[in-house]
């Protein structure tokens, strides 16, 4: 207050003076220590892995190895960023899988030659990555106008979209797989700058953006205070409808990147990427392991990217120690339930929700 | 026991309540209370909110069980906590917001929960003819195959009223029956209560319209502050002392204490010439919350309004209106001479409408988020830089003065207001609405459900800050304590604008009459 309040107002304030003072020196050193616990609850879990991983195989901590890895989980990366986003303002968006894999499909279609089961229109492939972010910013606005505007649920529209894409996938190119993609193309998932992938250079800076965006821009804490209270959002003056609308489109884009990013690693898209290997299901796992509340308002980059590399962690490890293949799923979904007991050991009441 | 004289009153009781003790938390919500329903007489409950009304009716109906005393129907022991069944044959309830299942029938609604059957199967026939019979026996006319979604609000009544004789019960709770209903429906329900009571029914009936009990009921139980303070056959009453019995001694804090000004030398000149910063004018809209019709004010700057009436009276929906926070249907508001978009609270805040929201828990504060953050949440386009990145360190800064100003008591500014109490969450609240020096304030209710200190310091800082920026409060609210910082006092009534109290004091009584639709010539002044 920079006036001095009335005699008459301070009487009560006086009593109160001292502890308020006291809140505002410094920062509570418990509270921030118990943060930082539960921001870094799966490392002793990776820690642990990493441990397990050298026993396994002595393949396991090698470059290469390490390098594979990164490789192999930055296209999840990336798209359990955009889950992430989505699930941190309260949503959920099933389809981000369907455009992991219509938005590279459908670019590399205009670019490739009809002899690669492409249109013929041999399309400029930097052209072809605008078209991908394109398809990934039409289906997040669609999903976000039914949702926000045409008050739908969003698991049920996300359903539905998730079918339509996979159809529209596989009928575009009639179940072929597209292949002889341009270099310019498949640079980001398959190119490398010394041992390390491009797409891991590139995954890396996207959570470090997203997470300092998440953190310190008006945007990213608008997000947070839609997702932990939408009503009161709305009455503190945040535009709640458009902020849900861009998270909607900027989790579809990131999941058409993630999505260009595996079609250069694997250098052709099949008919079925995405919804063929299940991709949704990781994305939900390392997001919920990493901390993200299904509930909306609760996580951060931090731990999301910890339930991504714990995730590629288990199957580097199982794919190393030859897990029998049969029943490597299996396997693969207790590590996920034991990881999020485990989330919710460490993390306390919030975390794991 | 409160022992009344009158011949009909001494028939063995229907249901009694004797000793009834609950407590919620730290709130005693009922301290040793007496209540006895007697056949063929309606006995009126009346009472302020939050004076123990609603959880002395869910003890009657044993949806709570007492912390202690006892509930006796015809002089037996009260079922068992949770035999909800048992409790249903003894007593039935008619609560404010309809029970009724709208996709089932009629009957169906009639024997929700205890078809009969025939042979392992819901009897449909049988049960459409007992329904039937039911209501042709009370002259209900109401056709039981109809799906209860085609029916009127009064007719739901009337199936809830159906389902509770048809299961036997002889003792019926009308908890607001009339809050939803106009006034034809009104006078036949009347009409239905006394038949049911001269049928030897013995009627508990909930009311905030004192000229209702006076119309069907035979006596009068008054609760305050969880007590019953006064019971009475009706005819040995008047008005005022009911008024008087609901009301007690006034407690708060006087004007003076916290506005620094004495009674009536607040704002009486300058406001007047200055330019109306928020205009109502023939504003209406069908809302949840209540109704408001074709309702105009103003408020000055420096100005304080209070506004206030019963719940139902449109009080905090019109303030939600005016906070942008609600849409409206016909009429304008106008901010500082700006035309308020219906609804676009974000539109408001940037007209200068600051809004201390009536439900905190729902509206005021995002809970895992931190003090500082909270409190600043209205000004993030102040604190960020050119690209939009707001530094903790700014955010604390701004939040800083408010957390004094306020007394706000926490382990940090970044300490999530879950974690806080009720009353330094409202203060969070308060000063998220103060941060970005409204023009105009809204503040519904602002010092619901917070200690007595934290009421007076909330109090005098809504006060100071209108005094020091020129900022105008509309202060909706049904705790009459805080309409004591008020230059003027607006009263509604079912949604419109019933009187005017022009200058302070406010006599509490007057003003509660006024609420119950009673107008009474405050001493002095001319409304």
């Amino acid at each position: 207050m920079s006036e001095t309040p009335d005699a008459t107002g301070t009487t009560v304030a006086d009593r109160g003076r001292a502890a308020v003072e006291a809140a505002l020196q410094g920062r509570s050193r418990s509270a921030m220590a118990i943060s930082l616990i539960r921001e870094a609850a799966l490392l002793p879990v990776l820690a642990v892995l990493i441990v397990i991983g050298a026993f396994v195989n002595s393949a396991f901590l090698t470059v290469s190895n390490i390098s594979g890895i990164g490789q192999q989980i930055s296209a999840l990366g990336v798209v359990v960023v955009g889950e992430s986003l989505i699930l941190l303002i309260g949503g959920m968006d099933l389809s981000l899988e369907g455009t992991y894999g219509l938005a590279p499909m459908v670019a590399a279609w205009l670019i490739v030659p009809v002899s690669a089961f492409g249109s013929g229109t041999k399309l400029n492939p930097f052209l072809g990555i605008l078209i991908v972010l394109a398809v990934g910013a039409a289906v997040g606005l669609v999903n976000g106008l039914l949702i926000v505007r045409g008050r739908l649920n969003g698991f049920i529209v996300t359903l539905g979209m998730t079918i339509v894409l996979a159809g529209l996938q596989e009928g575009i190119v009639k179940g072929n797989t597209l292949f002889n993609l341009p270099s310019a193309f498949t640079y980001l998932g398959a190119a490398y700058v010394g041992k390390v992938p491009v797409s891991l250079i590139v995954t890396v800076i996207i959570f470090v953006a997203t997470g300092l965006f998440l953190r310190y821009h008006r945007v990213g804490r608008a997000i947070y205070a839609v997702g932990g209270n939408r009503e009161a959002a709305r009455a503190a003056g945040i535009k709640v409808d458009r902020i849900r609308l861009g998270v909607y489109v900027a989790g579809s884009v990131l999941a058409a990147i993630g999505g260009l990013m595996e079609a250069g690693r694997v250098s052709a898209v099949t008919g079925q990427q995405g919804y063929q290997e299940g991709i949704i299901f990781a994305v939900f796992a390392a997001a919920v392991i990493g901390g993200v509340s299904l509930q909306g308002g609760r996580g951060n980059m931090v731990g999301a990217a910890s339930g991504v590399i714990l995730l590629g962690l288990v199957q580097n490890i199982l794919d190393l120690a030859n897990a029998p293949n049969y029943w490597i799923e299996a396997i693969d979904g207790a590590v996920i339930l034991v990881a999020l007991v485990l989330a919710r050991l460490i993390g306390g009441e919030a975390a794991a929700e | 026991m409160t022992e009344t004289a009158t011949p009909a009153a001494s028939a063995a009781p229907a249901a009694e309540a004797a000793g009834i003790y609950k407590q919620f938390g730290s709130t005693q919500a009922l301290r040793g209370v007496d209540l006895t329903l007697r056949p063929g007489r309606c006995l009126g409950l009346v009472g302020r909110n939050g004076a123990g009304k609603s959880t002395l009716v869910s003890i009657l109906s044993g949806i709570y069980p007492a912390d202690s005393g006892a509930v006796r129907f015809d002089g037996q022991p009260a079922p068992a906590h949770g035999d909800t069944g048992a409790w249903r044959r003894r007593i039935a309830t008619v609560f404010q917001h309809s029970m009724v299942v709208p996709e089932l029938t009629v009957a169906e609604n009639v024997f929700l929960g205890r078809q009969p059957l025939r042979a392992g199967r819901v009897d449909w026939r049988g049960m459409r003819a007992r329904a039937a019979q039911v209501m042709a026996e009370w002259g209900f006319a109401i056709d039981v195959r109809l799906p209860c979604a085609d029916l009127t609000v009064e007719q739901r009544q009337i199936v809830e009223i159906a389902r509770a004789l048809a299961a036997g019960t002889r003792c019926l709770l009308l908890d607001e029956p009339t809050a939803a209903l106009e006034r034809g429906a009104i006078e036949r329900l009347f009409a239905r209560v006394r038949q049911l009571a001269a049928s030897g029914v013995a009627v508990l009936y909930i009311s905030h319209h004192l000229e209702e009990v006076f119309e069907i009921c035979q006596d009068v139980a008054v609760l305050r502050d969880g007590e019953l303070v006064l019971t009475s056959p009706v005819a040995d009453l008047t008005k005022d002392d009911l008024v008087t019995a609901m009301v007690g001694p006034d407690v708060g804090s006087s004007r003076a204490d916290l506005t620094g000004a004495g009674p009536g030398t607040g704002n009486g000149t300058a406001p007047d010439r200055a330019a109306p910063c928020l205009v109502v004018d023939n504003v209406s809209a069908e809302l949840p919350g209540g109704r408001v019709s074709s309702v105009s004010l103003e408020v000055r700057p420096g100005e304080r309004v209070g506004l206030t009436g019963l719940l139902s009276a449109g009080v905090s929906s019109l303030a939600r209106i005016a906070a942008g926070a609600e849409p409206y249907t016909a009429g304008q508001v106008l901010v500082d001479g700006e035309r308020l978009v219906p609804g676009r609270r974000d539109l408001a805040l940037r007209l200068g409408v600051g809004y201390i929201p009536e439900d905190r828990q729902r509206d005021g504060f995002v809970a895992p988020l931190g003090v500082a953050e909270n409190a600043t949440m209205t000004i993030t386009d102040w604190l960020a830089t050119m690209l939009g990145f707001v530094r903790p360190r700014a955010r604390a800064a701004a939040a800083a003065p408010f957390a004094r100003g306020l007394s706000i008591i926490s382990a940090g500014l970044g300490q999530p207001v879950a974690e806080l109490s009720g009353g330094n969450q409202q203060k969070v609240t308060v000063a998220r609405a103060l941060a970005r020096k409204p023009r105009l304030i809204v503040a519904i209710t602002p010092t619901r459900g917070v200690d007595v200190a934290s009421k007076a310091l909330l109090l005098a800082e809504l006060a100071a800050v209108t005094e020091r920026t020129g900022a105008g409060l509309l202060l909706a609210t049904d705790e009459l304590d805080d309409l004591v910082i008020c230059d003027r006092v607006i009263v509604l009534l079912r949604g419109e604008r019933f009187t005017e109290f022009a200058a302070p004091p406010f006599d509490r009584e007057a003003l509660i009459a006024a609420s119950e639709g009673i107008l009474r010539q405050p001493k002095g002044d001319t409304p």
